[in-house]
């Protein structure tokens, strides 16, 4: 394997204890690395790249716990680390911790690389990693994974460069949440982040909220170095701009590309990478009020929905078919012998017939902040028609959706990116007693099954709860998933170095330390 | 007549006074009425009760709306807008920025088209019933019913993407020069100078007709004065007053009201301030911008009211 490209840092001893593949991780990458070498010949050092993301406001954060959306991961990935990094399978890898072991999946071990420095110079100490996951649990930080981190009992120092973190219970996936972008590490005692300071592989100079981010390479990166000089990021929200702004030569990479532009773009050159994220746009049904508090009416509506139509018109083909469970068939724990959910009309028109909900009034809320969720409500209402029901149809503005109708109301339309692990997945969006538990479905069972999964280490035994899981999910609960999106982005054809990324968009938004520009002037 | 003026003057000044007080506690009124606010927005999906409640506490949220509205008060009248709530940063640093550039696409677009509309007007009132005039008028007519966005969207796929003659974003960062801030100002500037010329030129023909219609230029015309005398120095001073009036209205909107050239051109703006902030519910943002738009209306309102009485006054000797 050459060096460079692969932003996973190569192989080391490794202990024991370790639970997580570091050696498959690798193999894929240098796997991958061969297709990309061949086709797209030498990487180059040097140049200058201007990247469009779709979302850009003054709520624009280099504050690792603040990021909220992909533009906010660029940032991030580009100027800071995590302890664990998620390759292009999302399986975590050692980044700045060098080891990270445990023998009961409760009590972590952190072993930090030595002598990394942030870019003002100060070297990693356990104090900045204590400190920078500790402060998810202070309100005030206001952190996406405010309800993540109370996994975490404990956060201490048990040395210069080692660290120990106490769970409240065993996790065996719990690298994979040190892996995400919003426990990226800062250093000791960071309150301003007008500016980053991070470990990263591009040090930030210049950050405007709404307008601007530049960056330029990090001389003394611990890793592998990035081949670019100098990144300049910006958002352009507006569809039709943002990919103007690609056809005339002003920025080299754009976000979230248009299905329905693919075909111009092809033909004019440019290159399109599909990222098949686990994303998905579903409706809740909340199963603690009518109608769906009748199990006959969410079997009707799950009936209803035409997947194969989502698929094909509402995404133009650019997703996969799910079925109603959160695990994309590209997952390794996915469900593949679960029966389809499929468009059936008489089975739906009598189960929905046998709900007596016929003559209520029942009303799908979507936005067109929940991706695609209108035009899948419509698709729903047609449906319905043609098995005797009326649905009504709610469009909400942008504008406090997610606050004021997204499972607050009966059947309403929500949107959940891929989490880095099954467990995730699970425990923040079905368990219980989970805040973001869509259709409100209990089943104790489920919880049992999740606790022992986390603590189980035989990976064979954990697919299989994890299998019956998605089938409790399937049949139980009220969330109706028809289809999961594949992610688009778009780029002039100088881009090289690109490739598809399971974890998000954008080589799981992380694409400033690996690409290059094959018209760079060569730098020493 | 000074004295007369003076007064009338400070009359004008006292009711834009009055109308400030009265935008103050609307602007306050309103953003405190907005359903949710910046706890809800920082967590967004991840928010949880216990959550939101938490940062809404640390953040003084929870104080009853009359304390922060005398928080509120009590800081501008110190002349400090306080810090956004989102960002923590100073709100004149986040608004200063974007300021001087809506002032400065505002400043190119009224240098072009105020005297492109004085020019227009001007000759469609001398031409009056031409066939000059019935096809600028049109022309005008089709201009203001085009939205701006296809205007704008337009002009982009031809100069930029077509002929990449002008960048497609208007950046304001590649500008080191007068050719480099014609190249990237041209087509922002042109889109929204073809709206307010449009406009402002279909208003000073009918103020001019207006005045053309009155018997002491039927004289003038008898007497044999040359039409472009009759028009600058007889109708022009005599419509000057309506002419201002209509020019200070449709200027008064390039600061705050162009969020679409604003978002097609990706130029950051006090517009598109304005809208991330509501959307955000960053309150002290929202009411600074409020508060600047406001001002900067009643300020070319009252100018234009000024300016009208003044020259009503000296052109009384007709």
């Amino acid at each position: 394997m050459a060096p460079g490209i692969a932003a996973i840092p190569s192989a080391r001893r490794l202990s024991r204890r370790e639970v997580f593949g570091i050696a498959a991780g690798a193999g894929a990458a240098s796997a991958l690395f061969g297709r990309a070498a061949r086709a797209a010949g030498a990487p180059v050092r040097g140049g200058h790249l201007r990247f469009a993301g779709l979302t850009g406001s003054t709520a624009d954060t280099l504050d690792p716990a603040r990021m909220s959306v992909a533009s906010d991961y660029v940032r991030g990935k580009s100027f800071y680390d995590g302890l664990m990094a998620l390759d292009d399978r999302m399986i975590p890898q050692p980044a700045l911790a060098e080891r990270l072991e445990s023998d009961d999946f409760q009590t972590w071990h952190v072993t930090l690389r030595r002598d990394v420095a942030f870019h003002d110079g100060a070297t990693l100490t356990a104090a900045d990693v204590v400190y920078s996951l500790n402060r998810h649990k202070d309100p005030a930080v206001a952190s996406q994974q405010w309800m993540a981190a109370q996994e975490m009992s404990r956060v201490r120092a048990t040395g210069p460069l080692t660290v120990e973190i106490e769970l409240v219970g065993p996790n065996v996936d719990f690298p994979s949440l040190l892996g995400m972008d919003n426990f990226a590490i800062i250093r000791d005692g960071t309150k301003d982040f007008s500016t980053a300071n991070g470990t990263g592989p591009f040090v930030c100079t210049g950050f405007q909220p709404g307008i601007r981010t530049t960056g330029r390479r990090n001389a003394g990166f611990w890793g592998v170095p990035a081949w670019l000089d100098t990144i300049d990021l910006i958002a352009i929200a507006d569809d039709m701009s943002r990919h103007d702004a690609l056809l005339s030569g002003d920025v080299d990479i754009i976000a979230s590309a248009n299905p329905r532009l693919v075909r111009m773009l092809r033909a004019r050159g440019f290159g399109l990478m599909e990222s098949p994220v686990g994303t998905y746009t579903d409706l809740a049904i909340r199963l603690d009020q009518m109608p769906g508090s009748s199990a006959d009416f969410v079997t009707g509506i799950k009936y209803l929905f035409d997947r194969e139509q989502v698929r094909d018109s509402v995404f133009l083909g650019y997703a996969r078919i799910g079925n109603d469970h959160p695990i994309p068939p590209e997952d390794p724990n996915y469900a593949a012998d679960l029966p389809q959910t499929m468009h059936d009309p008489d089975r739906a028109r009598f189960h929905l017939k046998k709900s007596g909900m016929g003559g209520r009034d029942l009303e799908l809320f979507c936005s067109p902040t929940a991706l695609a969720s209108v035009d899948i409500a419509v698709l729903l209402q047609y449906a319905a028609e043609r098995a005797g029901m009326a649905l009504g149809i709610r469009r909400m503005p942008v504008d406090g959706y997610w606050s004021q109708y997204w499972m607050k109301t009966p059947m309403s339309f929500g949107n959940t990116n891929a989490r880095p692990s099954t467990d995730m997945t699970f425990a923040l969006s079905f368990g219980s007693r989970a805040p973001l538990n869509e259709s409100r479905w209990r089943d104790p069972r489920f919880d049992a099954l999740l606790l022992q999964a986390r603590a189980e280490r035989n990976e064979g035994v954990r697919r299989r709860i994890y299998h019956d899981m998605q089938a409790m999910i399937r049949d139980g609960s009220g969330v109706c998933i028809p289809a999961f999106t594949t992610s688009l982005d778009a780029f002039d054809p100088k881009v090289r170095g690109l490739r598809p990324n399971r974890a998000g968009q954008l080589m799981g938004y992380g694409f400033t330390r690996s690409v290059w520009l094959d018209n760079a002037v060569g730098h020493p | 007549m000074n004295r007369g003026l003076g007064r009338l003057v400070l009359g004008r000044l006292g009711a834009s006074a009055f109308s400030l007080v009265f935008v103050i506690v609307a602007i306050f009124t309103i953003t405190a009425a907005l359903p949710g606010d910046v706890a809800d927005t920082l967590l967004g999906q991840g928010a949880t009760a216990g959550a939101t409640a938490a940062l809404r506490h640390a953040m003084g949220l929870d104080q009853p709306a009359w304390l922060r509205f005398w928080h509120w008060l009590d800081s501008m009248l110190h002349a400090d807008p306080g810090r956004s709530l989102l960002t923590g940063r100073p709100v004149a640093e986040l608004i200063g920025l974007r300021l001087y550039n809506s002032l400065l696409l505002a400043g190119a677009t009224a240098a072009v088209s105020v005297p492109a509309s004085l020019a227009l007007g001007l000759a469609c009132t001398m031409r009056q019933g031409s066939r000059f005039d019935r096809f600028v008028t049109t022309a005008l007519l089709g201009v203001v019913s085009v939205p701006v966005f296809l205007l704008a969207t337009v002009a982009v796929f031809v100069f930029a993407v077509q002929f990449r003659v002008a960048p497609a974003l208007a950046d304001i960062n590649a500008v080191h020069s007068v050719w480099q801030f014609i190249r990237v100002f041209f087509m922002p500037v042109i889109t929204l100078a073809g709206a307010t010329t449009a406009q402002m030129s279909r208003m000073i023909r009918a103020c001019m007709i207006d005045v053309f219609s009155a018997p002491w230029i039927e004289m003038a015309v008898l007497k044999g004065v040359p039409p472009v005398r009759i028009v600058l120095f007889h109708a022009l001073p005599n419509a000057i007053g309506p002419v201002v009036n209509a020019i200070a209205l449709s200027l008064s909107s390039l600061l705050g009201g162009v969020v679409v050239v604003e978002t097609v051109f990706n130029y950051p703006g006090m517009a598109g301030l304005m809208v991330d902030s509501v959307a955000a519910r960053d309150v002290p943002v929202v009411q600074c911008c409020a508060l600047i738009f406001c001002v900067a209306y009643l300020f070319l309102t009252t100018l234009a009211d000024v300016v009208a009485v003044a020259s009503t006054r000296r052109g009384g000797s007709h």
